[in-house]
């Protein structure tokens, strides 16, 4: 898969933090990234900065191979911030022309565009409905309508799924396979860390603006695992101490074992088949993201402290 | 380019199809006549007739009294202080004398304050009877006196006009009219800056606080996104100017209809024939003279400098307003006292401007008319009455530069205020963003 987004070594110093230090990762095309991290870590900053809100202080930003130009790569570029921001008192379909419009498609395209969206999202009937008179959740939907309308290369969804409902959840989740099954890139900000692990192809973790964990979920799980593993057995054996591992926890005949330094999966095995046990179930328990994250992010304040930036 | 043509049409469009646009159009020119006319109507009545009795102890000045528009006079018998009140009257004059035929001091006593007026009013007559009293006593006889009054107060006696001198012309000069013209026309400015820069901000207010700008400036640049609001609102500001200029100029031609040129053609006619008859047609006789006098301005100059001192005195203040807007959060206080240092200016000029109506070549006027922060109000209250063109091309450079000025400072304190939440903007931070460099 070739690459469509890289960023080289991305420093946005503020005069009271350092929001963004020294951030570097690539993402491939069509793949669906995950950019985690706590409130504070600099999210929002790095997005900006990918997107063209911000210049970085130094670093680059290459958009499939080139320099990032955000004046021309506007177009090629999708963002959907976490606050809603449409205008209160606009119709909603003249609010996706007029945001599809402003991303250079013309207006009988935009109008094209918008009336597929909104068909298939069942959405025709809020044309003429201002959008205020939506729904948290039915703005969400004409949020994201609103960044993917102008088929961009890169779609970039901070928390797009705050305010759904599960159904409607599924609806936005599903396009978003779509858009990468069709080579969009997603990037994909947010601190849910089950959706990650659901969607995600390939995440980054940061925590006060820096990265401290890269790579695919696949492997960050194996790289995080503490090599502990489930047992069920019909009955337990006479006796339950071995050196090959120590329980975690027993509930019943289920058993959650960690093995201990120097043995493998199969001297358990060996141990409950000599103690003529039937062995029903036997599995290793992956560490959750979720578990990951609070075990890296451990220690950090809850709210980032301000601190004196000498550039 | 084209981005922000399209963002000018959604400000354009949004605005002018809302109804509060249509009734705006509508009320103002209504709510101006009544603030005006309706200001002046006040003023007129707010002098009621106050009654005095007099108590001369010195004899010179009983009956003497004339009866203004502000006091009238009664010489009850044995009024005191204590009495003057049941006597129905609602002050109490006091001419102190010891010895006879002179008068010591005098004092006037009132349960309530009578106003300045009334204590010029009574100055003015005793100053009056006390010269009468002299010419006589130097052997000036009543009867003489009476004819110099007679003759020196008949207006006709002295037929008085002032004309404006410009090398080979002479033109008649008509200070009311000017000041009229001057005084509206400031004033309407004055308004419009505070409309219309109250809409700029409010606009950017939304974006930021509905969280728009941020996906905005995904697509747009900041300058864009303020330049297209600020363009957008000036061409809601023109086509409302445009629908009350259409409409005057409906309203003036309706008039017409109901007082027909032939009409008052007939009244002037009538009028010089036979001057008896005149008597009947003076209100006809007013309107068109009122018209002469409308006319007679120098509408050529004072409708395009209108034009220009509105658009250019609005987009010299909108991007600062917008600048304001951009930094504020959702605490309408915040903006309250951030937009102090702009309103400051426009508030003074409209002192300036009404200074400058009364001394329209003075230097605080001249000042005002030039420095950009004042001058869109100041100047178009001086155009009535004529002004150097030197004076006016400097007047319109500088606020075309001023403009171009804060528009190049509100951007760069717009681009950064714009995506800050969260925290409280101070004036000296945003000086700091308006001049550091890049």
């Amino acid at each position: 898969m070739s690459t469509i987004l890289e960023v080289q070594n991305l420093k946005k110093y503020f005069s009271s933090q350092k929001a963004v230090d020294d951030i570097s990762f690539t993402i491939s095309q069509g793949s669906i990234f995950g950019l985690l991290g706590p409130n504070g870590a600099g999210k929002t900053t790095l997005i900006r900065m990918i997107t063209g809100i911000f210049y970085p202080d130094t670093g680059n930003i290459l958009l499939n191979g080139k320099k990032f130009d955000p004046v021309n790569d506007v177009i090629n570029i999708g963002y959907m911030p976490e606050e809603r921001g449409l205008y209160k008192k606009m119709k909603v379909g003249e609010q996706a022309m007029y945001l599809a419009q402003l991303k250079g498609m013309s207006k009988q395209e935009a109008f094209a565009k918008v009336k597929e969206w909104f068909e298939k999202f069942e959405m025709q009937s809020w044309w003429n409905k201002k959008v205020e008179d939506l729904s948290k959740g039915m703005g969400q939907k004409l949020q994201f309508v609103t960044t993917v309308l102008h088929e961009p290369k890169l779609v970039i969804l901070d928390e797009p799924f705050s305010g759904l409902d599960p159904v409607n959840s599924n609806l936005i989740k599903d396009e978003i396979f779509n858009l990468a099954k069709k080579g969009t890139t997603i990037i994909f900000s947010t601190h849910r860390m089950e959706q990650v692990e659901e969607i995600c192809d390939h995440i980054v973790l940061m925590n006060k603006g820096q990265k401290i964990l890269d790579g695919s979920v696949k492997q960050i799980k194996q790289q995080f695992k503490q090599h502990i593993f489930n047992t069920e057995v019909d009955q337990l054996p006479a006796t339950l101490q071995h050196p090959s591992f120590s329980i975690v926890k027993q509930n019943g005949n289920n058993l959650t074992l960690k093995i201990n330094e120097g043995y493998q999966s199969n001297d358990i095995l060996l141990h409950f088949i000599n103690q003529q046990s039937m062995i029903v179930a036997y599995h290793e328990i992956l560490p959750s993201l979720n578990e990951i994250f609070i075990r890296l992010v451990e220690g950090t304040p809850t709210a980032r402290q301000f601190e004196t930036v000498t550039a | 380019m084209n981005k922000i043509w399209i963002i000018i049409k959604r400000e354009y469009i949004t605005r002018v199809r809302n109804k509060t646009f249509l009734l705006s159009t509508f009320l103002f020119p209504l709510l101006m006549f009544a603030l005006i006319f309706g200001g002046a109507f006040i003023g007129a009545n707010s002098t009621e007739q106050h009654k005095i009795a007099v108590d001369d102890q010195s004899g010179l000045y009983k009956n003497n009294f004339k009866d203004g528009s502000a006091v009238s006079f009664g010489y009850p018998d044995a009024v005191t202080k204590n009495n003057y009140l049941d006597k129905d009257y609602e002050g109490l004059l006091v001419i102190y004398s010891s010895t006879p035929q002179k008068a010591d001091s005098v004092r006037l006593y009132t349960e309530k304050q009578l106003g300045l007026a009334t204590d010029e009013a009574i100055k003015n007559q005793l100053q009056k009877i006390n010269e009468n009293r002299m010419l006589m006593e130097r052997g000036v006889t009543r009867s003489i006196l009476d004819s110099i009054k007679q003759q020196s107060e008949s207006s006709s006696s002295l037929d008085y006009r002032s004309y404006q001198v410009k090398g080979a012309e002479i033109k008649e000069d008509n200070k009311k009219l000017a000041i009229i013209i001057g005084y509206i026309s400031g004033f309407i400015i004055y308004i419009v800056l505070f409309i219309y820069g109250a809409a700029v901000m409010r606009g950017v207010m939304e974006e930021k606080t509905n969280r728009i700008a941020e996906v905005m400036v995904s697509s747009v640049k900041p300058f864009q996104l303020m330049l297209g609001k600020i363009i957008g609102i000036a061409a809601v500001g023109l086509t409302q100017l445009f629908l009350w200029i259409i409409l005057v100029f409906v309203l003036s031609s309706l008039s017409s209809l109901f007082i027909s040129p032939e009409v008052l053609e007939q009244a002037k006619q009538m009028n010089e024939s036979m001057p008896s008859m005149a008597q009947n047609n003076t209100i006809a006789l007013k309107i068109l003279e009122a018209k002469t006098t409308v006319l007679s301005a120098n509408w050529a100059l004072i409708i395009p400098c209108f034009i220009f001192f509105f658009l250019f005195g609005y987009l010299f203040y909108a991007s600062l307003f917008a600048a304001v807007g951009s930094v504020v959060n959702e605490d309408p206080q915040e903006a309250q006292s951030l937009m102090l240092p702009i309103t400051l200016p426009i508030i003074l000029g409209i002192f300036i401007m009404m200074n400058a109506v009364q001394n329209p070549g003075g230097s605080l006027a001249f000042w005002g008319s030039v420095i950009p922060f004042t001058s869109p109000i100041v100047m178009m209250a001086r155009i009535p009455f004529g002004v150097p063109w030197w004076q006016l091309a400097i007047s319109m450079g500088s606020l075309i530069l001023g403009f171009l000025f804060t528009t190049w400072v509100s951007a760069k304190i717009y681009r950064t205020g714009i995506l800050l939440y969260g925290k409280k903007v101070t004036l000296k931070e945003m000086a700091k963003w308006a001049f550091r460099k890049a």
